[in-house]
């Protein structure tokens, strides 16, 4: 699904990414863990081209992203995003934050617009809310919404930056929740988190980031019980 | 001391009034429009990635911002005509330059409107797919259009009052009406006190419109 080759990213003279590899393949979800300025979510956003790669190759749904002539507006339609705030559009109401990018960029009519977003907000648990803007909702709803908002263009994978990192503790689990949901419908998942008990429990594979590198990767239970780098288990051991 | 002058008079100099107030709106309204359209072409090329129409616009709103409305007004009813060998008419001279003038400042404030807009919002309407013409039209600008309500409410009143200026090329606006009566009758005072009234009258009506949108778009 996405084949990320040798990537390297600055920004000005400071190396962020420093040279990563990695597969990931369909339906697999991948939760990508490390200290903050590791480059965690730079990794993330150039999976998307929200930030343009400086070196190597992002393969993504058989696209290459450095190619200029790949239509990068193409390629987004089929990987979702969800950032760690929300970024609803505050002048629209909940249902038209889901139906503006089915129908200008998927074509689709107001009422199949209005219908397949009805349903997904169903799914998300916010079918009610469909009329209300953003900011009458709390942060948990919103993030939900948001969640709804990448589903209606039907991506093939989602990435999920810090989800829950602006979240009141009492609001994580609702997000989580759908996360899990949607995990055990086969969704490609690329998700940058502090949840550890999200990515052992959801979670197919762990990377552990820092430095701009991805310094150790496996299975959720063997990253979290027997970390082999040093590195991994300082970090384990601060927040565990 | 109000006793000495004579207010009661000047009513039957409402007709010539009503004239001037007549192009002064015709010149604030169509100046207006044209202002605001050449601001937000000129705010967006501001922010442009494309280099010469950044600097086009720059150079745009430095030469207006930086000189006197009373200079664009000479300019372009006097020394334009000869360059272009055409000659305008002072009603559409004073149009130019109030859209102009108006258009400068207009940019500055569409500029600063839409750089106010969180970055997120942009990312989230390109992340879902849509290309940078279609986020910036249904997402950053309906929001940023919001912000601009209040400074934009300043610069109209300011350019309407700058109307005042275009008497100097001949506009028969309310200034241009008061000094022909003042200057016949000797009742300056009172002449141009009933003007400022009707300059009021104007701002003020905008002022409720204005609060009234804002308020309409305030959800």
């Amino acid at each position: 699904m996405i084949e990320v080759k040798d990537l390297h990213k600055s920004f000005g003279d400071t190396e962020v990414l420093k040279g990563i590899d990695c597969i990931i393949e369909p339906s697999e979800v991948v939760c990508v863990i490390g200290p903050s300025g590791s480059g965690k979510s730079t990794f993330l956003r150039c999976l998307n081209m929200l930030e343009p790669i400086t070196g190597g190759e992002v393969i993504v749904d058989g696209y290459n992203l450095s190619d200029p002539k790949t239509d990068i507006n193409m390629v987004r339609t089929e990987v979702g995003m969800v950032f760690q705030q929300f970024n609803l559009f505050p002048h629209k109401k909940v249902i038209e934050n889901l139906m503006l990018a089915p129908q200008k960029v998927r074509k689709l009519s107001a009422e199949e617009a209005r219908d397949r977003c009805m349903k997904l907000l169903e799914k998300v648990g916010m079918a009610e809310k469909a009329d209300q803007y953003p900011q009458q909702l709390s942060g948990g709803q919103q993030q939900r919404v948001a969640i709804a908002r990448a589903l209606a263009m039907e991506p093939k994978m989602m990435l999920f930056d810090e989800p829950t990192s602006a979240l009141d503790p009492e609001l994580v689990g609702e997000v989580l929740e759908v996360m899990k949901q949607l995990a055990n419908e086969g969704m490609t998942m690329f998700v940058v988190t502090h949840e550890m008990g999200f990515a052992r429990e959801v979670g197919d594979r762990v990377l552990f980031m820092d430095d701009g590198v991805i310094v150790e990767e496996n299975k959720p239970e063997e990253l979290f019980s027997n970390p082999q780098s040093e590195r991994t288990q300082e970090f384990l051991n601060k927040i565990l | 001391m109000i006793g000495q002058f004579d207010f009661t008079s000047v009513v039957e100099f409402f007709p010539q009034l009503f004239t001037g107030l007549y192009y002064t709106l015709l010149i604030s309204v169509v100046g207006l429009i044209i202002g605001f359209v050449l601001g937000a072409i000129f705010g967006l090329g501001r922010i442009s990635r494309v280099k010469i129409t950044q600097y086009l616009s720059i150079f745009y709103i430095e030469i207006i911002r930086g000189t006197p409305v009373l200079v664009q007004a000479i300019w372009i009813y006097f020394a334009l005509p000869l360059i272009i060998q055409f000659e305008i008419e002072s009603i559409v001279a004073g149009i130019i330059v109030i859209a102009l003038n108006s258009g400068a400042y207009i940019a500055e404030i569409v500029r600063g409107a839409v750089q106010s807009i969180d970055k997120g919002q942009m990312e989230a309407g390109r992340s879902l797919g849509l290309n940078h013409r279609q986020t910036m039209r249904h997402i950053v600008w309906p929001q940023a259009f919001k912000r601009m309500i209040p400074p934009l409410g300043n610069q109209f009143i300011i350019s309407i009052k700058d109307t005042s200026l275009l008497s100097v090329i001949l506009v028969p606006e309310l200034i241009f009406q008061g000094r022909l009566i003042a200057a016949n009758h000797f009742n300056a005072v009172e002449i141009y006190t009933t003007v400022a009234v009707f300059y009021l009258a104007i701002t003020l009506t905008l002022s409720l419109v204005l609060q009234r949108l804002e308020r309409r778009l305030d959800i």
